[in-house]
């Protein structure tokens, strides 16, 4: 029964805190796996791994946004997003995978963010669940290297 | 009736009939009495008529009854085929190509009447009416004058009408012929006129030669059998056969068939050169084999069969058209198939159960079946070059007009094969070099005659295969590269310093040219010179895996080199590890395998280099390029990977070798914007990743 003002998240952790991505754009989560190195590419790019045949770059999540970045454990996953229907897919590392929470659009409060600042165009909102905070994540911009 | 579902039929027809059209009129322009090309455009005209009214597209029709008014008058002799003429024929080609290129994107022919071409053509038709006894005169003339290895022994019945006389022999055929004469067999040639209004042209014809070979063996049909069988013929056609009977038999057996209006035969005899020149070769072969006539006369009418076909171009009987989506699907189930082996092959190496005989043979039966299927599907893929070339000839009529200088092209090798998705892309970056050669490789007539060089310029477009590439070279016989022009021009636009200039090889300074916005030529034309010129070619070459090259003398003439890939999805190379990670170097670029003592490596300029049997070469350590984490320790000697750009060689430095292997090249995509070093990725036997290394980008 999903209602047009009703979205669904995969709740995150990166670093011990939570984050939110929109499960519209998931793939598919796998386990950790054997990550080959481009030599050259951006730094937040952790490399290429073999996803069913096909040659999906890898992409370290924090890196991305800036975080520090500490050894991955054995709860540390790919999630692979395809941001559009259509595009190619690319893989996102992340510490552990919690939960999928569905979220009313009321809910959610938009950010104002400063166009200049990149990291700050991450963030597609706060999502207010019970007395917790998640900051959901803007795949589109995430994923426009 | 709803045609829609034709379409696509329609417009693959077309495109062939009108490439017919082109090829056959830069023929006649040349040999404005060639009566077979006469013929052959009247016959694809006469298609492209039906086939639009058929499709209902009445503008496009309308335009080619008027083309096929002309031609008729040519074809009857009643006209002379003259530049201006050809010129006119030429608008009314491109303006049909304009209506197909408006039907295939959107279905429908367009609004333009192209009325002044109708004009034009309606024109020629009204002032050549007063000529015309007087061109059929002429035609008469040389038609009488035609009959160079047919030579008639007695003439029975109209000449005029006996149409086989002016028709030439193939060797084999004149064989077959003196052979007949040397068994005391006649060969008669047969000229059969259907009645206009004989509907089945095709099986009518099929039920005369049935009758004809009751009295013998046909060895020549002109047209061929397949274009009668397909109706292109209109309503006469020639057969020649071997018989114990008088034409007269023949003629009555031919009457005996419905819907024939008249036939003429008569006896066939060849020039006293060819009997003699025959007879001495039948002999060499009586000497090693008996002579079995109906045998041979049968075999050289299925060569001459096939000989026909593949000149005539017609493979529609024996192709299937095929969606190229389709084709796609299969060449990527056929590289998971390959990964699939290299995973088998590199599991059972590691099991110690698995290392019997037996198994092995197995393992290297899939082996060898998986490359066949490999070859096999990427031959499906692979269309001729001719597909993209055989533009060119008119390309270069125009532009010699355009430029008012003299050019003859010159082609070869175009039924060299290439990967469907390069010919696509090829087209392009050929057509900007033959400009180029066109109109600054080439000097004016009044130059070239100057230098004592012959006024009409050359233009060779030459395509090979060598080895797993396909060699494409555009070669004029102009001025060349004037390399001083080149380096003044770079120092203007400050690409390079003076004191640069006077240390460059001539090699690097051709080089520049490939570099964007660099054109030398002094005055922008309209057919290029716009800056935009080679570095878009270079690039294109680059995107599809191959590279250009460039060479030139100075008053010789200038030649580009492209070298492309057979395939591009599935790639022999060589594996090699480098700090510690698997590398693929595409086996195509390798020259050799060095083992180069430390010392050898000597600092030239700040440069590492080795001598190697005579040659001074760079070395390039791959780990520090590649930014690998662990460089091996370093040991005495190092492996040097020889690789091979156009006639640069470098050598590489890795740390192992692993050995030879197939493997399927796959994208990276375009998140990751990684080293140019890196063209692509490939899945190994154990799932593994292995980066595909472009080595031609550091040479």
């Amino acid at each position: 029964m999903a209602a047009e003002n009703l979205k669904q998240y995969i709740i995150v952790y990166l670093n011990s805190k939570k984050y939110g991505i929109n499960i519209q754009y998931i793939d598919s989560i796998i386990f950790m796996q054997k990550i080959t190195r481009v030599p050259g590419a951006q730094d937040y790019f952790m490399g290429v791994i073999n996803l069913r045949g096909e040659v999906v770059p890898v992409m370290s999540l924090k890196k991305r946004l800036g975080l520090p970045e500490e050894e991955y454990g054995s709860k540390a996953r790919i999630i692979i997003i395809r941001p559009e229907p259509q595009a190619a897919c690319v893989g996102l590392v992340v510490d552990q995978v919690k939960e999928v929470i569905t979220l009313e659009e009321d809910s959610i409060e938009k950010m104002s963010y400063d166009e200049s600042d990149e990291k700050a165009q991450f963030n597609a909102g706060i999502g207010k669940v019970e007395d917790d905070l998640i900051d959901l994540l803007n795949i589109t911009a995430i994923t426009r290297t | 009736m709803d045609v829609s579902q034709y379409l696509d039929i329609f417009i693959d027809e077309t495109k062939e009939h009108l490439q017919n059209l082109n090829e056959h009129l830069l023929v006649l322009e040349r040999e404005p009495e060639n009566e077979n090309t006469i013929n052959e455009i009247f016959r694809a005209a006469h298609s492209l008529k039906g086939m639009s009214a058929t499709m209902g597209f009445t503008r496009m029709q309308r335009l080619t009854h008027d083309m096929e008014n002309v031609l008729s008058e040519i074809r009857n002799g009643k006209m002379k085929v003259s530049s201006d003429l050809v010129d006119i024929l030429f608008r009314g080609l491109d303006a049909l190509e304009e209506y197909l290129a408006n039907i295939q994107a959107t279905s429908s022919e367009g609004e333009e009447d192209n009325e002044d071409i109708i004009n034009a053509l309606n024109d020629i038709l009204k002032g050549k009416k007063a000529e015309t006894a007087e061109a059929a005169k002429a035609e008469a003339a040389k038609a009488a004058g035609k009959n160079e290895n047919v030579q008639q022994a007695e003439a029975t019945g109209d000449s005029s009408k006996m149409k086989f006389k002016s028709i030439k022999f193939e060797e084999h055929e004149k064989k077959a012929i003196v052979k007949a004469g040397m068994m005391d067999l006649n060969v008669i040639g047969v000229t059969v006129y259907l009645a206009e209004t004989c509907m089945l042209k095709g099986a009518r014809a099929f039920m005369i030669n049935r009758a004809m070979e009751e009295h013998g063996e046909i060895i020549k049909l002109y047209p061929c059998a397949q274009d009668l069988e397909d109706e292109k013929y209109d309503y006469d056609y020639s057969a020649f056969l071997i018989t114990k009977e008088t034409p007269e038999v023949i003629v009555n057996a031919i009457m005996k068939v419905s819907e024939v209006k008249e036939a003429v035969a008569d006896y066939i005899k060849l020039s006293d050169d060819d009997i003699a020149s025959n007879a001495e070769a039948i002999k060499k072969e009586e000497d090693t084999a008996p002579v079995k006539l109906f045998t041979d006369t049968g075999n050289a009418k299925q060569s001459q069969a096939a000989s026909q076909k593949s000149t005539t171009k017609q493979l529609t009987n024996r192709s299937v058209r095929v969606d190229i989506d389709k084709l796609d699907v299969l060449m990527n189930l056929v590289s998971e198939l390959i990964i699939a082996k290299n995973g088998l092959v590199s599991r059972s190496s590691e099991i110690m159960e698995l290392q019997d005989a037996a198994f092995r043979e197995q393992i290297e039966y899939l082996e060898r079946v998986t490359t066949n299927i490999h070859e096999a599907v990427m031959k499906t893929r692979m269309v001729p070059i001719e597909s993209v070339v055989n533009r060119f000839p008119r390309m270069i009529r125009d532009l010699s007009k355009q430029l008012n200088k003299e050019i003859e092209l010159y082609m070869s090798g175009e039924d060299t094969e290439l990967d469907r998705t390069v010919i696509d892309e090829i087209g392009d970056p050929l057509m900007h070099l033959l400009r180029n050669a066109a109109d600054h490789g080439l000097e004016s007539a009044e130059e070239r005659r100057r230098l004592g060089k012959n006024p009409v310029g050359s233009i060779y477009l030459n395509a090979y295969q060598d080895g797993n590439s396909v060699v494409i070279e555009v070669k004029d016989d102009g001025g060349g590269i004037n390399i001083e022009k080149i380096k003044k021009v770079a120092i203007q636009r400050g690409v390079i310093t003076e004191e640069q200039a006077q240390r460059m090889e001539e090699k690097d300074v051709i080089d520049l040219l490939f570099r964007p916005s660099f054109s030398t030529s002094d005055k922008v034309t309209e057919v290029s010179g716009r800056g935009v010129g080679l570095d878009v070619v270079k690039t294109k070459i680059e995107a599809l895996g191959g590279e250009i090259e460039a060479r030139s003398k100075l008053g010789e003439g200038s030649s580009f080199i492209i070298r492309l890939p057979l395939t591009l999805a599935i790639i022999q190379s060589l594996m090699v590890v480098i700090g510690g990670e698997k590398y693929a170097l595409p086996l195509g670029n390798i020259q050799s395998v060095e083992e180069i003592a430390k010392e050898e490596i000597k600092t030239i300029q700040g440069k590492e280099v080795i001598n190697l049997r005579g040659n001074v070469i760079p070395i390039i350590r791959l780990g520090k390029i590649l930014g690998c984490e662990k460089p091996k320790q370093e040991t005495d000697d190092l492996l040097v990977i020889i690789v091979k750009k156009g006639s640069r060689l470098a050598g590489m430095v890795v740390d192992e070798l692993i050995g030879q292997l197939e493997i399927v090249y796959k994208s990276i995509g375009k998140y990751i914007k990684g080293h140019k070093i890196i063209s692509g990725a490939t899945i190994l036997g154990n799932g593994e990743i292995a980066l595909i290394l472009d080595v031609n980008s550091l040479v």
